[in-house]
């Protein structure tokens, strides 16, 4: 469980240039569902997802994860907090050209440590579950925009993270390719994973495998409620 | 490991770059091992000449220049206080129209028997025998020799000097007195120069003193000041070229420290993903450390094998008209390769360590920002 208590977000604060992106947030996101974070562009949806996944720091406020409070913790603890407990989509896909698909879906376990063979394993059967065993050994600049998408699906998941964060993961889907996602969604939540997605795409937001959705606008949120 | 086998295939991946570097760099590495390797070779090969050298040469000098030493002079100076030996010695140069090159001719007492035969340098033998269907010169083969008034003396190779340095044997000739006064017409009341030997020798000073004194027409040459000459030199050589090339070394060091130190949008990019996806502060600098260590070790080896391999095989084929032009210096001598371990590591730690730091320092800017860049790109 996460709990966000009265989070305040400043970008360039004293500056002339001073922005405030979130405006006093509460909120409480139970593990085991799906909730999708709402709103038109500028928001503050991808700030909010950035300080739930530990990528950034609120201004003043506290987040408490699974009751234990990570706001002040030091950047090491908040990146092993991001290793192990998270899993990132991001909107461009974000991943690193000029090396094979496998590779991209290893990078996030390489700083544990961990085996090569039983990690380069369980990537390939990551890849497998999502049809893209045979793209394994392409370089990901290659691939199709649903393939790349899948790619990133299998590096989110590849240290068995319990959360996975989204972030307009449809963008750069089509319709087709956007509902193939949604049913990958619907297979993390029915082996328990939490997911939190930021999107304004209806696609998503709309769809039965959403429980809960908290609607934003000019940093506050507006409504939240579950998906009846 | 894993982080280093993911640096690995990384280092492919920018192919262009990190090859103009890894090549920028290993030229420099070259030019600079190129240069000790020399510099010390020589000095070394120079120190062995000189190690079986007399402690003290006497020479005659007239209107300025080297002429020959009466042999009353011996006598002389062998009654100073503190002279073990005084013995005359017969060298010169001959100049060989075949093969083109001078020859340096000396008087050997050992063959005070032998005349008519000669022992030769290693280098006399395979230059003469290169080229234009010349044999080359083996034991008891004739060699003829032009004396002084055109005539022909032709003497017989007795056997071939080998010696640890090549400098010293090279040009090498060995003769027996009778013929050396024969082909220079030297009388045999003269010789080229005297050689001492000294009971302490800290009188060497003292007695190069007396000496003067005795015969103001002499100059006596201490082994040390040889020494230093040579020492001077030849550093002075090895500055002077080091001086020549920094213009361009500094141009190709200011390139490939741009190169190096300069991040792409690409690689902040991909540092931004990496700290995103879990990577700490330190997994990056570690990335960037072996990225760094692996290109600057791969110059450096390149660069001190190929210097190697152009200093003691291909005898400086591109320095030889900077740092040889010593008269004496036989034109195709091969060095022995001498290498100062000392050196190797001064070169080391001034190439692959400033680069490796060079390269981590704007990757530890870039690997310092928020992760949550990332999700705004």
């Amino acid at each position: 469980m996460i709990h966000l208590q009265d989070i305040r977000k400043v970008f360039n604060g004293g500056k002339p240039n001073e922005f405030v992106a979130i405006k006093g947030v509460t909120l409480t996101i139970d593990s085991h569902g799906a909730t999708a974070l709402k709103g038109p562009s500028g928001s503050g949806k991808t700030t909010l997802l950035s300080m739930l996944g530990c990528m950034a720091r609120p201004t003043s406020g506290r987040i408490t994860l699974n009751e234990r409070e990570i706001t002040s913790l030091p950047e090491r603890f908040l990146t092993e907090i991001r290793r192990e407990t998270f899993g990132f989509m991001f909107q461009q896909f974000n991943l690193i050209k000029g090396i094979t698909a496998l590779e991209n879906v290893m990078i996030p376990a390489y700083p544990k440590g961990e085996k090569h063979a039983a990690l380069k394993k369980r990537a390939m059967d990551l890849l497998g579950l999502l049809n893209l065993a045979d793209k394994a050994l392409s370089k990901v600049e290659w691939l199709s925009g649903g393939e790349a998408q899948r790619v990133t699906i299998a590096r989110a998941l590849i240290n068995n993270p319990p959360i996975i964060i989204a972030d307009e993961p449809t963008a750069h889907l089509d319709t087709r390719l956007s509902m193939e996602l949604i049913d990958i969604m619907r297979h993390f939540k029915k082996n328990g994973k939490t997911l939190l997605v930021a999107s304004h795409d209806p696609l998503v937001y709309e769809s039965d495998v959403i429980d809960r959705i908290v609607d934003m606008r000019d940093g506050k949120v507006v409504s939240s409620g579950d998906v009846p | 490991m894993n982080i280093l086998d993911f640096t690995l295939s990384s280092l492919g991946r920018r192919k262009g770059k990190n090859l103009a570097l890894v090549t920028v760099y290993t030229f420099v590495i070259f030019l600079l091992a190129s240069v000790l390797f020399f510099t010390h070779s020589i000095k070394k090969e120079a120190s062995l000449i000189l190690q079986g050298a007399p402690e003290m040469t006497v020479q005659r000098l007239v209107a300025g220049r080297q002429d020959l030493i009466p042999n009353h002079y011996i006598d002389s100076i062998r009654r100073i206080r503190g002279v073990q030996s005084v013995a005359p010695r017969l060298w010169g140069y001959y100049y060989d129209a075949l093969s083109g090159t001078n020859f340096t001719l000396m008087a050997n007492p050992d063959l005070k028997d032998c005349v008519g035969e000669i022992i030769i340098g290693s280098g006399v033998s395979w230059r003469s025998g290169t080229g234009k269907g010349k044999k080359a010169i083996r034991k008891n083969d004739i060699i003829p020799f032009k004396t002084y008034d055109g005539s022909v003396l032709t003497l017989k190779v007795k056997g071939i000097l080998s010696f640890s340095s090549q400098l010293v044997t090279t040009d090498l000739i060995l003769v027996s007195e009778t013929d050396f006064r024969k082909i220079f017409a030297i009388s045999h009341d003269h010789a080229t120069d005297l050689v001492l030997k000294v009971r302490n020798a800290k009188e060497l000073a003292t007695i190069a003193a007396k000496i003067t004194q005795r015969h103001p027409d002499t100059r006596p040459i201490l082994r040390e000041e040889i020494l230093r000459t040579y020492d001077a030199v030849f550093d002075w050589r090895g500055g002077m070229i080091i001086l020549v090339l920094s213009g361009a070394i500094f141009a190709f060091i200011i390139l490939a420290w741009d190169k190096a130190t300069g991040l792409s949008g690409e690689e902040k990019r991909e540092i931004g993903i990496l700290k995103a996806i879990g990577w700490e502060t330190s997994d990056i600098l570690l990335m960037k450390f072996w990225e760094g260590a692996t290109l600057s070790l791969a110059a450096f080896f390149m660069g001190t094998f190929l210097a190697y391999l152009h200093i003691f095989l291909s005898s400086a084929i591109l320095f030889e008209p900077v740092l040889k032009g010593w008269s004496v210096i036989y034109p195709h001598f091969r060095l022995t390769p001498y290498i100062n371990a000392y050196q190797i590591a001064t070169l080391f730690f001034l190439t692959v360590i400033p680069y490796t730091v060079a390269t981590i320092v704007p990757s530890w800017r870039s690997a310092t920002v928020d992760p949550d860049s990332v999700m705004r790109m």
